[in-house]
């Protein structure tokens, strides 16, 4: 159940955590995987760890150019782009009275506006072919709010909206188009957060524990594959009961 | 008929499924063959790649006819 084989996907962000994570679970259901971020070693030792059927095709989401050059790039190295995963993400959180218009600027760029680009590029071959794959990584934050966040919260929130509507419009050409939306997974960036506020933020967790990128990664898996092509324009969250929406 | 405009009706009866007879030169898209605005856009991607040529939006804006997309082809493809 839910091979890829055959399929290739983009994945952005996957140098972080749930990125790599992503691009390894996709990898290892069969399909090839261009993987992408602004580290390009850590990205050719990924690639390297992998094996077959991986790329590299680095690119950094807050320059316009590299963006549109990237679609081209993994279609080149690979063909075609089947699933295309959009998970690079930045934070510049700050309380909202202070956030600078930079720091909102960044984030939507990289968060909202380079997928909005991505997506753009990557549905005229999916038309073509009458199947595709488009995964967005969002946040809980994107539904529920988070003080300090306005910035990420606005892009992610952005992103379901963004997606909604183009899974409407490409709907009719097997093309799905879905977002995952993590709780508090163990990353780099929650490893940063002392015992303390660990412990408050699990208190409003029902299971009691961080979710794993892994988790991330099984749900893409699935949304990806074909016993998926009846989900479309929806948000799976994926949060350890955190938030029931 | 041109060359071109055989090439165009041959894609247009494909695309949209429709019968030959129906694609006239006055023959819209939209209203007299069935299509929706994603079919408009992939029937441009479809003459682009057919023709070699690119056509910009503004210009596929005003392709609303088989005859549009025949005389357009005339004046810019190959």
């Amino acid at each position: 159940m839910f091979s890829l084989e055959g399929k290739a996907a983009l994945v952005t962000g996957a140098t972080g955590g749930i990125g790599e994570a992503i691009a390894r679970a996709l990898h290892a259901q069969g399909a090839t995987v261009a993987l992408s971020g602004t580290r390009a070693e850590k990205l050719e030792a990924l690639a390297a760890d992998l094996g077959e059927r991986a790329f590299v095709t680095p690119a950094n989401l807050s320059d316009r150019a590299a963006v549109d050059a990237l679609l081209p790039a993994a279609e080149a190295v690979m063909g075609k782009v089947d699933i295309l995963v959009n998970n690079a993400g930045i934070t510049r959180d700050n309380l909202f009275m202070r956030m600078k218009d930079e720091e909102w600027d960044q984030v939507l760029e990289v968060n909202l506006t380079s997928g909005f680009r991505l997506c753009r590029s990557a549905i005229k071959g999916m038309m073509k072919r009458r199947t595709g794959r488009i995964i967005g990584i969002t946040s809980v934050v994107g539904v529920t709010g988070n003080p300090g966040q306005a910035n990420y919260a606005a892009a992610k929130a952005g992103m379901i909206g963004m997606y909604k509507s183009l899974a409407r419009e490409v709907a009719s050409r097997h093309i799905t188009v879905n977002t995952v939306a993590p709780g508090f997974i163990e990353t780099a960036m929650t490893d940063a957060l002392n015992d303390k506020q660990k412990e408050s933020i699990l208190q409003g967790v029902p299971a009691g524990r961080l979710g794993k990128a892994d988790e991330i990664a099984s749900a893409c898996s699935y949304l990806a594959s074909d016993e998926a092509a009846y989900v479309s324009g929806q948000t799976l969250h994926v949060n350890g009961g955190m938030a029931m929406i | 008929m041109s060359d071109i405009a055989e090439r165009v009706k041959k894609i247009v009866i494909e695309h949209l499924g429709v019968d030959a007879e129906k694609v006239t030169d006055n023959a819209s898209f939209i209203d007299d063959l069935g299509a929706d605005s994603l079919d408009t856009v992939e029937l441009v991607m479809a003459f682009e790649e057919e023709f070699g040529v690119e056509i910009p939006d503004d210009a596929a804006e005003t392709i609303l006819t088989v005859g549009d997309a025949v005389s357009f082809l005339e004046k810019n493809a190959g």
